[in-house]
């Protein structure tokens, strides 16, 4: 008979580290979502141009290249990072590509009319920006964050492959110890369900905050 | 006798091949109440628009309040304003506009104070203050504390112009504001304006389809037709005896739609 607490430690362990790259892979990715959204929509053309290359070559390029190339290449340019260093930038810049394109989708939303309203009361572009168009675009984008912080959950398994022991990892580890492969794949089913649920529920909840007064109804 | 207030100078506007206004120039003086009327597309709007900065302007010059709005003076010559310089003239012109375009996410004295604190840096106390005298004078300061959406249209219209009023213009502009509105609360709407031009010596340009409004409200009507004034008087000489023939088919088409005059 196998004693299962110690090998269901081990995957704990691994949620462990699968739950700080989801958590610091989503902070990065939101703060270069935002930076590279609102990038595409600057007067400038050269932030325009920097901000679509970043989005289009991380939005087409494989996650597992680009977890190599920070993890292995970078390196060889004097950068070297911990596997979980490399791990929450891949997934940050990744999965912020995609959340750029969102931040600048609702951003896009929020109508002509309430930008010349700003204008006839005299905002600066940053103030209309911070005080008008973000809190009203904010509930715009929640939903998709939350899909979107539900895929880098998933996606955390990939830095298995730099030898950073993930919850997936772990899994693979007592399964060759114990020759059970149920046992530690339903644990690890459930637990990565768990999180994404807490994700789902988590993101409900900011929703509801956020719109809070809005009611969906044009003004 | 005083300078114009608003000195539009041969002024055009393109929309890529249309020009909507071709070699305009009109005057306002200060404090007084211009109607303008006209067909759907004869420039009257894109007029306020470009008063209001919302639109550029391809030719010609318009001078604000004794200052260029469009150009700046550097090194001697006169130069495409800045964003900077556009800040500035803002300040002397309000707007209201014909779907209110209040912040839906703030409430009704937040809408008021949200300008004045970030524009004038005035303190929120200050700015609440002002705040409700504005909205006890549109009739609404029992709804300082509610949401945008829970208001009529007439009433969302009555704080889109204490919130314009807040920042102290010397120009307001309004277009089309009843036009969106319910007949039943246009009325309200009016009262507001007419009580403004009582009480300030604003100077106010009004775009509408309101006839009776206007002709009681303007000291002066212009007859827009293609983005060129077609003909300008008196309410009374305008709506009474226009001497254009254009005018008079306008009129006559806009009595028989319903309005009265």
């Amino acid at each position: 008979m196998i004693d299962w607490s110690g090998y269901i430690g081990l995957i704990l362990q691994g949620a462990w580290v699968t739950v700080q790259l989801t958590l610091m892979g989503s902070a990065l990715a939101v703060v270069v979502a935002f930076a590279a959204g609102l990038g595409r929509l600057s007067r400038f053309m050269a932030v325009r141009a920097l901000a679509t290359t970043y989005i289009e070559f991380f939005r087409g390029t494989s996650i597992f290249v680009q977890l190599f190339w920070v993890y292995f290449v970078l390196p060889f340019a004097g950068i070297t990072l911990t596997p979980l260093q490399a791990g929450v930038l891949a997934l940050g810049l990744n999965v912020g590509a995609y959340g750029a394109e969102v931040v600048r989708g609702a951003v896009k939303a929020i109508g002509r009319e309430q930008r010349e309203a700003c204008i006839a009361l005299n905002l600066t572009r940053f103030q209309a920006m911070r005080h008008i168009v973000l809190p009203q675009a904010l509930p715009l984008m929640l939903p998709t964050f939350g899909n979107n912080a539900i895929e880098l959950l998933k996606g955390t398994a990939v830095v298995s492959l730099i030898s950073l022991s993930d919850m997936t990892f772990q899994a693979q580890v007592v399964r060759a110890q114990t020759g059970s492969t149920l046992i530690p794949f339903a644990t690890i089913l459930l637990l990565y369900f768990v999180m994404a649920w807490l994700i789902s529920f988590g993101m409900r909840w900011l929703e509801r905050r956020v719109s809070r007064g809005l009611d969906g109804v044009r003004v | 006798m005083s300078q114009p207030i608003i000195r539009i100078d041969n002024i055009v506007k393109r929309y890529g091949p249309l020009t909507v206004l071709d070699g305009l120039s009109m005057e306002v003086m200060p404090g007084e109440k211009l109607a303008l009327i006209g067909p759907s597309g004869s420039g009257k709007t894109t007029i306020l628009r470009i008063l209001m900065t919302l639109e550029t302007i391809s030719d010609g010059f318009i001078q604000v309040d004794g200052e260029q709005l469009y150009h700046m003076k550097k090194a001697g010559s006169l130069v495409a304003a800045d964003e900077r310089h556009l800040h500035k003239m803002r300040e002397k012109i309000g707007m209201v506009f014909q779907h209110f375009n209040l912040f839906p996410h703030k409430c009704v004295l937040d809408n008021v104070t949200l300008a004045p604190m970030l524009t004038k840096g005035m303190a929120r106390a200050a700015a609440e203050k002002r705040a409700m005298e504005l909205l006890d004078m549109v009739g609404l300061a029992d709804k300082a504390k509610s949401m945008p959406a829970q208001l009529s249209g007439g009433q969302k219209q009555r704080v889109a112009i204490a919130r314009a009023l807040a920042l102290s213009p010397k120009i307001m502009l309004f277009d089309e504001v009843t036009s969106a509105l319910d007949p039943e609360l246009v009325e309200e709407v009016l009262n507001v304006m007419r009580k403004l031009a009582a009480e300030t010596d604003m100077t106010m340009l009004l775009v509408t389809h309101e006839m009776g409004f206007a002709h009681d409200f303007a000291d002066r009507v212009l007859f827009f037709d293609r983005g060129k004034i077609v003909e300008e008087g008196k309410p009374e000489d305008i709506f009474r005896h226009p001497k254009q023939e254009r005018t008079q088919t306008f009129l006559r088409k806009i009595i028989a739609a319903g309005h009265r005059v």
